[in-house]
């Protein structure tokens, strides 16, 4: 039979499949969309069919795929009983569900995405009941919540339709999430995800400790699906949707899927007395409460709804007696009630759709304008009451009986009674059903005239109908299914059970007819209880749920803007504790080593720049709210740290650090041109406590990890040595750290100009963002308050860079060019010449200056880029990898002889990014100087030297002829 | 030798160059080689994987000198995969990038755009520390220009944090560094492995401190709390593409504390094995219920998806925290399936807000939109796929994670917080989009029942189709993850084993010893 077995994932994906084309179909028109959902459903039904003669001669039918097999996670299928029942209701209602919609849905209404929006909840629910893996259960579980949050939010203008999507979405969901926990745990004690293994080992499964929690959290999940006490309360909520969503998902197939899960982990969950009095218990609470609200529910569609809740809690706690006769009636009453509700329904759906209204009090006397109508209704309602002949007294009969032997912690008395009551006030609404809408005379102000609706509309529950009467009047029909089914959900022998009408003068008879007799009675006293049950206070799980979202969303809403406040300083000193905690939390778990070096001796000048490095450090600390202070400050803390590169022998760090400072405060000088003056008074004196001690927490931290590192020594041999070692040979140079620069590590530098060359980039395409938005015109309205320089381009300046130009070129191509062998390198030769320029512009003002040269800083950039990638690129050539230098000594008369490595080419690179970036920096900033009103001279310096000597000759002698005058 | 190792890294950083000297003025130029560029880098991303399939680790000593006294790239699975969703992610990004015109909206974005692309790939591939550093620099450096890219008001500000922030974790990253090479001397990862497992007994604390720094560095990339401050603002209010594009950022993050903490300081690491205890999973966790929690509290599209990134880091930190080669499977597939996620919600959020003009992106009712079911669609998939709902590949990747962690002693502590922030995800994803999607207003025509069959009220968007590609195409990719789970767990399992055998790194980099 495996060749049958491969139509289960065909059935299982053919609703996915399908719905695909409705929403591509609807445009062909509305018919050809509603055939287009049905086609597979009912090719779905035909493999079905195929595969029920099989299962219903006892064999499982099975389907392996490997998914995730590492987890345990595969496309298993199987078929037994209880997957054929659920399957066929599916199928057989989502068909009988899409005619029925065809005529439900108005032309406003979106055709195709209910038909899409249907089969994907379809194919959802057949892979339910199909797996044979749970965690591809779980999939299909999680996947009906999202498909029934779609379906049930189908009309999105309604704020019922969107609060109940969404309220059903997180009660459903919140019971998937519970149940993802206790499948895990439940393969965690098999050792295996597969259905068919854990079914096999109810011993092992009863005897783990982790046994109750797992029974927990899938019961959870169970219960919220199927809207068991206490989380019933979606349901009825559920109901704005369109009615043939409720039909569908809320009485024959969603709500059940809690229900196939417990019949189907019946096997090896059942038979505890957890189970008992947790599944048990549930479901007759359940079962009175909501049947006693069904009672009082004036919506047509609430009142159907409780019901639902109800008769789910009816089959729930037969379910949960754990015997397998109780199991053979929840079956049955499982076929039952999807026939007669989903019937129901539909006539509701009738209804409301004729005469446009659901309120029981606006309706009555429908029977003589909808006759038709009518029978489907009542034969349904008198099945859901249990009345005889129907298929709805069959297995309420069963369930009382069972209700009757069952005892309750020592109480014989209490489940029966309880049941009796339920079935009474389940009597009570079905009866009202009957003749609060269909009885009594007719009514001249229904919102619409009512008539019956086209066949079209009433084909689907007249046939349901007929099943309800054909079932209630010969029930051997159904055996063989419900035999098949319940042997698959008590996974062995059945007791004897034979279905039939008559089983003689039982105890559940008598509960029967006590419920029948008091439920009319109820319903004739019900317009003096209806005001009493209103008037009564009770919670409201709605508001309740509400409030709870609610205030969910509030709180959450304000714990994230508290916490994200957008306060940088806030955020680093977060930060600063935390390291801070995190750095002590490691030092302390740890051993430190003895210091291995002396401290040094503390020389007087080392001891004074000190001084001056800590009094400017202090200085910016204090005064920090003068810009322009702070600048000059920090230019002499730059000043320092060069000192002490010198101090402790590292020349060309401290070319590298002083060109760096030079052409870092100019530009930064030059950027506060833009900015205000003074910082203004932000922080409280208290938000400055903090600042100031996790700062200085900060300080002594970084300071007490720089002492520790200074006084000790490499654990181990440092690499160093090697660079030190093959610098010459191998590198072709003896300045090592430029060797390190260029060739060792030269890749670190590639990236590094890279960094550099960006950060150019982005000054740019940023100064250039602010100039063309509110930035660019806060600054040409000329509110920029900045007092112009008397003499912007003096004479002196002027002439003093002409002169140092030539010079500073040449001192850059010098370092450049020692750069191997001495202190220097491009690097610090691009800054020389970088700083060389900046003295031109900032003698004669940027665009005079840029007017005189041709070459766009953009294009430096890249080709300092280029320049450093193909060198390295070269080397593949040579078969070496990325940026493998090579050196040669070559003589060109009359020089002597030198050596050429290819790291020069490199530096080349290094050097043309610099100079780039600094001036493609510099050019940013004059372009917003431009923008603020910055003239641009045409002449070298303000005034020409010559005219203005004149100038001055004609005032004196103006002011002379005055003073005669 | 393998050039090809390197090419992720020469091949954006030439390009960008070229970019910016040839055609800065051509924006029609740079998109064809931007564009061009960016499927060269999947192509050499996938030999560069199918290569590591191998199980070889691949060695690149740059400049020809020896590991450990130059610099060295590795190719291991690990390496490569990231590079592989670099390069995947990176030409989704720039279609979407160049079918919005978000590229020309400010200068420079694809030059920025292919450097930022040589500092990832850089980071992924480099076997030394210091090398990683500036790397690190060299993607923060671009990532700085390309979210502030656009201006206004509002990104600058964001982008100034961004900007900040990052300083204080790069000095830190220099802090890091400089500790651990006082102590061990030298900076090549494997060497550094080496010496840290022969560290003398009683000289440890200051090794320890290095560790701690380092891994607090790649925590702020990872945005684990409390360090995740840079990330709302900066993500909230980055342009879409570079949004998108910052969910490889995270990662890069995340790599790097996999990485270092299985070479170099290994869970069976003597001195430093203790470090990662119990509070990194306690911050991850943290770190999960605050993203999922500002998911639910987002008053904006844009904030609610900044804070999904939050929750999902959280969720990936969770698995890298417990150190099992289970649990760095399970990490590596929710890695893959959060870059995918991320980037998807980023560029739905994108299209919402381009066509609800002045309401942009926030979370109240507002007229529909053009091509509504589309979005909302669209939406419904980004959120299923971050909320971590079947049928996407978020489900399996948290599947996979709550199996992993059986194990570990606080199993029940991970999975209620797991499965509790899931609820408070869907709720919060369900709430934003029935109101952006279902609750809107029609000041038009007020009969209110408008589906995506009935003629747009608002003026026509027209949908560029470029951008619905790349939508599409990650909202596929998520699909094809759930659908070949199998055979991507296959690789990583051999990952992840990879990873945990670090000898095998250390002897393919430092040679048989």
């Amino acid at each position: 039979m495996e060749s049958i077995g491969t139509f289960l994932p065909l059935i299982a994906m053919m609703p996915f499949v399908g719905a695909l084309f409705p929403g591509l179909m609807i445009q062909a028109g509305r018919n050809v969309c509603a055939m287009t959902a049905a086609v597979p459903t009912i090719l779905a039904i035909i493999m079905l069919t195929i595969c029920a003669p099989a299962v219903l001669d006892g064999e499982v039918l099975q389907f392996s795929l490997p998914w995730l097999p590492s987890l345990g996670l595969n496309v298993n299928f199987f078929l037994d009983g209880l997957g054929l029942l659920f399957a066929g209701l599916i199928l057989g209602i989502g068909i009988l569900i899409i005619l029925y919609a065809r005529f439900y849905l108005s032309r406003q209404d979106p055709m195709g995405q209910f038909y899409t929006y249907l089969l994907l909840f379809q194919g959802a629910m057949v892979g339910i009941v199909l797996s044979d893996n749970i965690l591809l259960l779980l999939i299909f579980w999680e996947l009906t919540s999202l498909s029934s949050f779609l379906l049930i939010g189908y009309w999105k203008h309604l704020p019922e339709g969107r609060q109940g999507a969404r309220m059903a979405l997180t009660v459903t969901g919140m019971g998937g999430l519970a149940m993802i926990a206790g499948m895990l745990i439940l393969g965690n004690i098999v050792g295996s995800y597969d259905l068919t293994v854990i079914l096999e080992n109810k011993d092992a499964i009863q005897a783990s400790p982790l046994y109750l929690p797992a029974l927990l959290l899938i019961l959870v999940g169970c219960f919220a699906k199927s809207a068991q006490f206490p989380f019933h309360f979606w349901l009825p909520h559920a109901m704005a949707a369109p009615t043939p969503v409720s039909a569908y998902l809320h009485s024959a197939t969603m709500v059940k899927a809690g229900l196939f899960l417990m019949a189907r982990m019946w096997p090896v969950l059942a038979g505890t007395p957890e189970w008992f009095y947790i599944v048990a218990t549930t479901g007759l609470i359940t079962m009175v409460l909501g049947a006693v609200i069904a009672l009082f529910k004036d919506d047509l569609k609430a009142l159907l709804a409780f019901s639902t809740v109800s008769h789910l809690g009816l089959i729930t706690m037969l379910l949960g007696f754990g015997t397998p006769l109780a199991a053979v009636a929840a079956v049955f009453h499982i076929i039952n009630h999807a026939t007669f509700k989903a019937a129901l329904f539909m006539t509701a759906g009738i209804v409301d759709h004729e005469a446009h209204t659901r309120d029981i009090k606006r309706l009555g006397g429908l029977r003589h304008l909808m006759p038709i109508t009518f029978l489907i209704a009542m034969l349904a309602a008198l099945s859901m009451a249990g009345i005889p002949l129907l298929n709805g007294f069959l297995s309420k009969e069963m369930m009382l009986e069972e209700a009757a032997h069952t005892v309750w912690a020592g109480s014989p008395w209490l489940v029966p009674a309880l049941a009796t009551l339920g079935a009474l006030f389940s009597v009570a609404y079905s009866f009202r059903y009957i003749v609060h809408v269909f009885l009594g005379d007719v009514r001249q102000d229904y919102p619409s005239k009512p008539h019956d609706p086209d066949f079209g509309m009433w084909a689907a529950p007249g046939f349901l109908v007929l099943l309800v009467v054909l079932i209630g009047v010969l029930p051997a029909v159904a055996e063989p299914l419900v035999r098949t089914t319940a042997g698959a959900v008590v996974g062995g022998e059945l007791p004897y059970f034979s279905l039939k009408i008559w089983h003689g003068l039982t105890p559940a008879l008598f509960m029967s007819a006590i419920a029948v007799a008091g439920g009319a009675l109820v319903l004739s006293i019900h317009s003096v209880l209806a005001p009493r049950w209103d008037a009564a206070p009770r919670p409201e799980a709605k508001q309740i749920f509400d409030a709870i979202a609610r205030t969910a969303t509030v709180f959450s809403r304000w714990l994230t803007d508290m916490l994200h406040n957008g306060s940088l300083s806030r955020f680093a000193a977060i930060f600063a504790v935390a390291v801070i905690a995190a750095g002590l939390f490691a030092w302390t778990g740890g051993e430190a080593g003895p210091p291995v070096r002396e401290p040094l001796e503390i020389a007087a000048v080392p001891a004074i720049a000190w001084a001056l490095l800590v009094l400017c450090s202090l200085g910016m600390l204090v005064f920090h709210r003068n810009r322009l202070l702070v600048l000059i400050l920090m230019g002499v803390v730059g000043l320092i740290v060069s000192l002490a590169f010198i101090y402790f022998s590292a020349p060309d760090l401290a070319l590298t650090q002083i060109s760096v400072e030079v052409v870092t405060i100019i530009l930064l000088l030059l950027a506060l041109n833009f900015l205000p003056k003074v910082s203004p008074k932000e922080s409280s004196p208290g938000r400055r406590l903090r600042d100031g001690v996790v700062a200085g927490a900060g300080g002594l931290a970084v300071a007490g990890l720089t002492y520790a590192i200074l006084l000790g020594d490499f654990a181990q041999e440092s690499i160093s040595a090697f660079h030190l070692e093959n610098s010459y040979s191998g590198g072709g140079g003896t300045n090592v750290v430029n060797v390190i620069l260029v060739d060792f590590r030269g890749y670190d530098t590639f990236g590094e100009i890279i960094v550099l060359g960006i950060a150019a980039l982005v000054i740019y395409a940023l100064s250039q963002s602010v100039l063309g938005g509110a930035g660019g015109r806060w600054l040409a309205s000329g509110e920029l308050d900045s007092k112009k320089a008397g003499d912007r381009h003096p004479l002196m300046m002027v002439i003093a860079s002409r002169v140092m130009m030539p010079i500073a070129l040449m001192a850059g191509v010098y370092i450049f060019l020692r750069g191997h062998n001495e202190p220097g390198g491009g690097f610090i030769a691009g800054l020389v010449v970088a700083i060389a320029l900046v003295m031109q512009y900032m003698a004669s003002g940027f665009a005079w200056a840029v007017a005189r040269q041709r070459v766009p800083y953009h294009t430096t950039i890249a080709l300092g880029v280029m320049a450093a990638c193909f060198t390295g690129v070269g080397a593949w050539f040579a078969g070496r990898p990325f940026l493998t230098s090579d050196f040669g000594y070559v003589t060109i008369p009359p020089l002597e002889k030198f050596e050429l490595a290819t790291a020069m080419a490199f530096d080349i690179g290094v050097f043309l990014c610099v100079i780039g970036a600094v001036m493609l920096a510099l050019d940013s900033l004059s372009s917003m100087a431009r923008r603020a009103g910055e003239t641009v001279n045409q002449l070298p310096m303000d005034i020409d030297p010559a005219r203005r000597s004149v100038a001055n000759a004609t005032d004196k002698m103006a002011v002379a002829a005055g003073k005669e005058a | 030798m393998n050039h090809w190792i390197i090419a992720p890294v020469v091949l954006p950083a030439l390009m960008a160059a070229v970019i910016v000297l040839a055609m800065r003025h051509h924006q029609g130029l740079q998109r064809i080689f931007s564009l061009g560029a960016c499927f060269a880098l999947v192509a050499i991303a996938i030999g560069l994987f199918v290569e590591s399939a191998s199980g070889r680790i691949g060695v690149y000593e740059l400049g020809n000198w020896p590991a450990p006294f130059g610099i060295v790239l590795v190719l291991d699975r690990l390496s490569a995969l990231m590079v592989l969703i670099t390069s995947v992610l990176a030409l989704v990004v720039v279609l979407y990038a160049i079918g919005s015109d978000w590229d020309a909206r400010g200068h420079h974005f694809h030059a920025l755009f292919q450097f930022q692309l040589m500092g990832i790939c850089g980071a992924f591939l480099t076997g030394d520390a210091f090398n990683l550093f500036v790397f690190f620099e060299v993607l923060l450096i671009a990532s700085y220009g390309l979210m502030i890219h656009g201006g206004g008001g509002r990104r600058f500000r964001a982008g100034l944090q961004y900007v900040l922030y990052n300083l204080l974790g790069s000095t830190l990253f220099l802090f890091a560094l400089g500790t651990l090479y006082a102590v061990t001397g030298t900076l090549n990862m494997a060497d550094l492995a080496v010496r840290v497992a022969e560290l003398p007994a009683n000289d440890t604390a200051l090794l320890r401190v290095g560790a701690m720094l380092l891994l607090l560095v790649f925590a702020i990339k990872a945005a684990l709390l409390p360090l995740h401050f840079w990330l709302p603002e900066t993500y909230a209010e980055a342009p879409a593409p570079v949004a998108a594009l910052f969910a490889i950022m995270t990662k890069v993050g995340a790599y790097a504390i996999l990485r270092m903490y299985t070479l170099v300081f290994g869970p069976d690491a003597a001195v430093t094995g203790e470090l990662t205890g119990p509070w990194f999973l306690a911050a991850a966790l943290v770190t999960l219920g605050v993203g999922m929690i500002g998911v639910l509290g987002a008053s904006k599209l844009g904030r609610l998806a900044a804070f999904s990134a939050i929750g999902s880091m959280g969720t990936l930190l969770i698995a890298i925290s417990v150190f099992t080669p289970e649990t760095t499977q399970a990490a590596l597939y929710y890695m893959i399936h959060s870059t995918i996620a991320g980037a998807m919600m980023f560029l739905v959020v994108d299209l919402v807000r381009e066509r609800r003009g002045a309401v942009g992106d926030a979370l109240v009712p507002a007229p529909a939109m053009a091509q509504h079911g589309l979005l909302a669609a669209l939406f419904f998939g980004a959120a299923i796929a971050s909320a971590g709902m079947p049928p996407l590949s978020g489900f399996i990747g948290k599947l996979l994670i709550l199996d992993a962690v059986r194990g570990s002693e606080h199993v029940w502590l991970i999975w209620s917080v797991i499965l509790a922030t899931t609820l408070v995800a869907v709720l919060g994803f369900a709430q934003a989009g029935s109101k952006v999607f279902w609750k809107t207003t029609n000041p038009e025509e007020p009969s209110a029942a408008a589906g995506e069959d009935d003629p747009a009220p608002t003026p026509a968007v027209t949908m560029p189709r470029l951008p619905l590609v790349a939508t599409g195409a990650l909202l596929a990719a998520s699909v094809l993850l759930s659908v070949f789970a199998g055979p991507v767990n296959g690789f990583l399992s051999a990952t992840a084993d990879q990873l945990y055998n670090s000898e095998i790194y250390v002897s393919g980099v430092l040679g048989a010893r």
